[in-house]
């Protein structure tokens, strides 16, 4: 009892009422998403609101668990725990249960449990575990390799679940890396490298290459700390190219000549020399400069090329459906589009609670899980949605500092992959159904309709909370 | 490098930047981008017109003349939409392969317009198609069948008057915001100038409804639903016998029968020929081109529209201001040999002179009324040429001739009058004088009326110096009875006047063989009938067969006049229709099958036909 009450006393309460009133959120928001006038009652299991409940109270009761046993459970058995949640991963493929086309569910009676859920939590103690250990050198290709196969497990386990949201998730654990001391160079280059992906299957090769131009600019004003040089280059740049498309060509009948793309390269790469000369004396970082331009013009020219040709058309497809680029409003393009609507018709202060129509009325899709957002922004408006953002914020940061807190680097690492996970999960999906980032499918924490994710997020908050409270022991 | 711990305020710094992006586009896309809550509200609320059946049309004895039949529209949500066996469906509703392929394809082009709205696929499918088509629409989703109210014509008649309704063109919609793409509105005739009244008002039911375009419940209580109206009937004056029997004696003629109550002003048959079957123009307007193109211009409605010279009959009407203006006697006797002799002459036919008043009219003498309206013109009380051709003028136009009668009947045509101004831009300034505009005493010249004019100056000689406006519609249910045709207007003329110019034309009519009557046909054993003849020159051709009437001579129950374009003497085929009008109206039976056979089977309009088909 008396190490119960002490643990009590230690526990970080902020966190804790952020985290119950977040789940008391989500349960409003699926009563109102999928309310029915023949069941009004809120606890009613026949409903999803009522298994909502369900799934929040057996969310305290693991927490409770969690809480009861000994932190040093979870960095002695973390390897045991990932091999074990590996072994369910590599199960599910076969004895898993097919939902809206992922292989993803193991099907218990009328419980459903997803094992990729779990995964988040196993693979930040493994990676916890791995890199906390005495003399760790993350820059070590060895080390690499091993924090990489670690997250590169589940990626692919979950990527042949045909759950590609959940399995982008783990990309996220590159900002605990970064905290953990890689090089935020590249931080930059990988995040860089993903922007770039989806950059080029989205946007034309002019723009691309327009994008990657200003981008190069932008790390040679950034490595040289000085912006004349780079804006001066800028406008020549643009002015040439201005000049030449808008002046020359037109009165030349040139065109034909010169296709877009290897007209922007002659005319980037006649400036680029220019510039040396120019400025040569004072320019430094010239060839990480110039390394970066061709090496980025590379990757979205092999990204192209392997999206265009290599490519069979129904990846394709499913690449573009991924990204929301469908056109078509029946398909995800739809989802994108309802969810828009139904989140800007709720205007400064909403219609009220039980009062939105998008959602309740089935025109967003998903309303209960992956675009619960919707019901808080048409009912709650633009100031409800400001508030969970606020305590989105609040809880995020307040894992920063609990992180930071810890003594122990296993906690800290711990609570930096919680802080991971959890950010990618919060601003990925708002974003998504605001159209901001591609329709991956992943929940909102604690509020999205479902209990594994409710189970993983109360597991994966309440160890960190676990080692938080036992710190000074 | 960096303090690893530094690291926290870039990941902090980074998170907060990114919240701050999604506050942003929060922001755009709830308060400032409003298209967004428009979207929602056609998303969520499905707006149920109702149309209202439109308002029953009745002749003067209660008869239904313009009723209602219900048609089926086919509608389609593109949205609901599934693939289907198009094969099937092409039979069901009796259409080609192609064209369902068309309609498709349009419905295709616009899916994201409509959304989840219905939009009208095929109109008009025949009830026996509906039948079958309900039986097989769980085989359609996204299909299903609108009622519509269509006109329908128990007895094809009165085109002209009744006008037609059809799909309500782009240009109105813009002009009356009421009609929407689809609707329905009436053209021409009574349909158009009482549509109002007989559309009535289209109700509006908005509901709630999910993404399967299932309806949820009414839209805040119904409080903003509004019922429809159903439309008003209308009991017109037309009695459609007579009506049916004028375009029978109509038929292959070119010309208009206008009759009139004259103790009313109600128009009893109203005849514009060649006149449309407003069947035909139900609905979709295939067969408005063949119309429009139609080189007899059966849309024009000359009874009201068609400016005429009046010919002979408007002698008449200077007997009455010679009368009036004590310029003419009914003693008054004038030669006549063959014509008036001064000036370029004016013809005459054989017949007994000299003439009095009265043997005049009976006789249509030209010269006698050349020396009347000489009288009228060069009058002695007047100091100027001008000063008395606008007293005349005032008279005619008391008569109810060169200007809109208002009767409700659309497009009326003023037929205007000549002019002071006319006559100078003529002749020059003062240099015109009563023998300039000769032409005027036997109604040809530059005066011009229209049928409905004629049949109106023949209703205020019946009534002796009185008419009402000449109305088609008595009542509108629900509307108190128009005052404006309950009004006399009386025409400048001492009833006195009246009695020898009424005798002239009974004499007409009535006067034994050999004594010069130029109407003898229009004889009605029984009646008393009155008219008087018109052979309208006119530079398209022909003469122009005119006749105005009225019986019987006492307490006279109707007025007609009868118009018929390029058919030679008045007395020849204006009359005997005329007749045979007043005969059927009377007596509700023709006697004289043999006129009535005669005059039906007679064809103007087909004759140069036959007579190809003669050469050959």
């Amino acid at each position: 009892m008396r190490r119960n009450s002490n643990l009590l006393n230690k526990l970080d309460w902020t966190t804790v009422g952020l985290y119950l009133l977040l789940m008391l959120i989500g349960w409003l928001s699926i009563y109102a998403a999928v309310y029915n006038e023949d069941h009004r009652n809120i606890f009613d299991l026949s409903q999803r609101y009522g298994m909502q409940l369900l799934w929040i109270a057996s969310s305290m009761v693991l927490a409770l668990i969690v809480m009861a046993f000994d932190h040093k459970f979870f960095s002695v058995f973390a390897y045991i725990i990932y091999g074990v949640i590996m072994l369910l991963l590599i199960l599910v493929l076969f004895a898993g249960t097919e939902v809206n086309g992922s292989r993803s569910w193991f099907v218990i009676g009328p419980f459903r449990l997803q094992p990729a859920e779990l995964s988040k939590v196993a693979t930040s103690l493994a990676l916890a575990k791995l890199i906390s250990q005495h003399n760790f050198k993350i820059h070590h290709f060895a080390n690499l390799f091993k924090i990489g196969f670690i997250i590169g497990l589940p990626v692919l386990l979950i990527f042949l679940q045909h759950d590609t949201g959940s399995a982008l998730v783990f990309a996220s654990l590159l900002i605990m890396l970064y905290r953990e001391g890689i090089s935020g160079w590249y931080v930059s280059i990988a995040a860089f490298t993903a922007v770039l992906f989806i950059l080029t299957i989205i946007w034309t090769p002019l723009s691309i290459l327009l994008f990657l131009w200003i981008m190069s600019l932008l790390v040679y004003a950034l490595l040289n700390r000085n912006f004349t040089h780079a804006i001066v280059t800028g406008g020549l740049t643009m002015g040439v190219y201005f000049l030449l498309t808008e002046v020359i060509l037109p009165n030349f009948e040139l065109h034909d000549f010169f296709p877009d793309r290897l007209f922007l390269v002659i005319c980037a790469a006649a400036l680029a020399v220019g510039m040396l000369f120019t400025f040569k004396k004072k320019i430094r970082y010239f060839w990480p400069v110039l390394l970066f331009f061709i090496g980025s013009v590379s990757v979205a020219s092999s990204v192209d090329y392997m999206f265009n040709n290599l490519l069979k058309p129904h990846q394709r497809v499913r690449i573009e459906d991924m990204l929301g680029l469908q056109e078509d409003l029946q398909g995800a393009g739809y989802n994108v589009h309802q969810s828009k609507v139904a989140i800007g018709s709720g205007g400064i202060i909403g219609k009220g609670f039980l009062q939105g129509t998008q959602t309740r009325y089935n025109f967003v899709p998903e309303q209960s899980t992956d675009f619960i957002f919707c019901t808080i922004g048409e009912e709650w408006g633009f100031v409800g949605s400001l508030f969970l953002l606020f305590i989105y914020v609040m809880l995020l940061t307040r894992i920063i500092m609990i992180s930071e807190r810890q003594r122990d680097h296993f906690a800290r690492i711990y609570g930096y992959c919680v802080l991971s996970i959890l950010s990618f999960h919060v601003i990925i999906n708002i974003a998504m159904t605001i159209g901001l980032a591609p329709v991956i499918g992943i929940p909102l924490p604690f509020i999205s309709y479902g209990g594994s994710s409710l189970w993983a997020f109360s597991i994966l908050i309440f160890i960190l909370l676990k080692f938080d409270a036992v710190r000074w022991n | 490098m960096k303090n690893l711990a530094d690291k926290k305020n870039v990941i902090t710094g980074v998170l907060i930047l990114f919240a701050l992006t999604l506050v942003a586009r929060l922001f755009y896309i709830q308060v400032i981008d409003e298209s967004y809550k428009i979207t929602a509200s056609n998303n969520v609320l499905r707006y149920e017109e109702q149309y209202p059946a439109r308002g029953l049309i009745f002749d003067r004895n209660g008869k239904l003349i313009v009723g209602n039949k219900t048609t089926y529209d086919l509608m389609v949500i593109p949205r609901e939409m599934q693939a289907f066996d198009t094969t099937e469906f092409c039979r069901i509703f009796d259409i080609s392969y192609t064209y369902c392929q068309t309609l498709l394809k349009d419905v295709h082009r616009r899916r994201r317009k409509l959304g989840y709205q219905a939009a009208v696929f095929l109109k008009q499918v025949p009830a026996e198609l509906y039948g079958v088509f309900q039986e097989k629409s769980f085989k359609f989703p996204g299909f299903y069948v609108q009622a519509r109210t269509l006109r329908n014509y128990p007895r094809n008649i009165a085109g002209n008057l009744l006008g037609y309704v059809t799909e309500v063109d782009t240009a109105t919609i813009r002009r009356k915001p009421y009609y929407k793409i689809g609707d329905y509105i009436g053209k021409t005739g009574i349909e158009e100038s009482y549509e109002e009244a007989l559309r009535g008002q289209k109700g509006m039911s908005i509901y709630v409804r999910d993404v399967h375009n299932q309806i949820k419940k009414s839209y805040e209580n119904g409080n903003h639903d509004v019922n429809a109206v159903t439309g008003q009937d209308i009991v017109c004056t037309i009695d459609s016998d007579l009506q049916e029997y004028a375009e029978t004696l109509m038929r292959n003629k070119i010309g208009s029968i206008v009759a009139i109550e004259p103790s009313t002003g109600e128009v009893l048959a109203f005849v514009s020929s060649p006149s449309i079957d407003p069947s035909l123009l139900v609905g979709i307007n295939r067969n408005f081109q063949l119309l429009q193109q139609n080189p007899l211009k059966p849309l024009f409605n000359r009874a009201a529209m068609s400016p005429y010279p009046p010919g002979s009959v408007f002698k008449i009407a200077n007997a009455l201001i010679g009368l009036q203006e004590k310029t003419l006697t009914t003693e008054t006797r004038y030669g006549c040999a063959l014509g008036y002799k001064v000036g370029r002459g004016v013809e005459c036919h054989p017949h007994p002179s000299p003439t009095d008043l009265r043997q005049s009219i009976q006789m249509s003498c030209n010269a006698y009324y050349c020396h009347a309206f000489r009288n009228i013109i060069d009058n002695p009380k007047y100091e100027t040429i001008e000063d008395a051709f606008l007293k005349w003028r005032e008279y005619v136009e008391r008569f109810g001739f060169g200007k809109k009668l208002g009767s409700d009947i659309p497009n009326e045509q003023a037929g205007p009058l000549p002019s002071v101004r006319t006559y100078d831009r003529i002749h020059g300034k003062g240099r015109w004088k009563s023998l300039s505009i000769i032409s005027l005493a036997i109604g040809q010249g530059e005066i011009v009326a229209t049928p409905l004019h004629l049949a109106n100056f023949t209703a205020i000689i019946a009534n002796r110096g009185y008419y009402y406006i000449p109305h088609v519609v008595r009542h509108v249910e629900g509307n108190p009875p128009n005052p404006k045709y309950a009004e006399r207007h009386y025409a400048a003329i001492d009833t006195a006047n009246y009695d020898p110019v009424i005798d002239g034309m009974y004499m007409a009519v009535n006067a034994p063989p050999g004594s010069g009557a130029t109407a003898r046909l229009a004889q009605i054993p029984g009646i008393d009938v009155c008219g008087k003849t018109g052979t309208a020159q006119n530079p398209h051709g022909d003469n122009h067969s005119v006749f105005i009437s009225f019986a019987p001579r006492k307490n006279p129950k109707i007025a007609i006049a009868v118009y018929l374009e390029n058919a030679g003497w008045g007395a020849q085929w204006a009359a005997p229709i005329a007749s045979l009008m007043i005969e059927k109206y009377l007596n509700h039976e023709v006697k004289r099958d043999y006129l009535e056979e005669h005059v039906a089977s007679k064809d103007f309009i087909n004759k140069p036909k036959q007579q190809s088909h003669e050469k050959k």
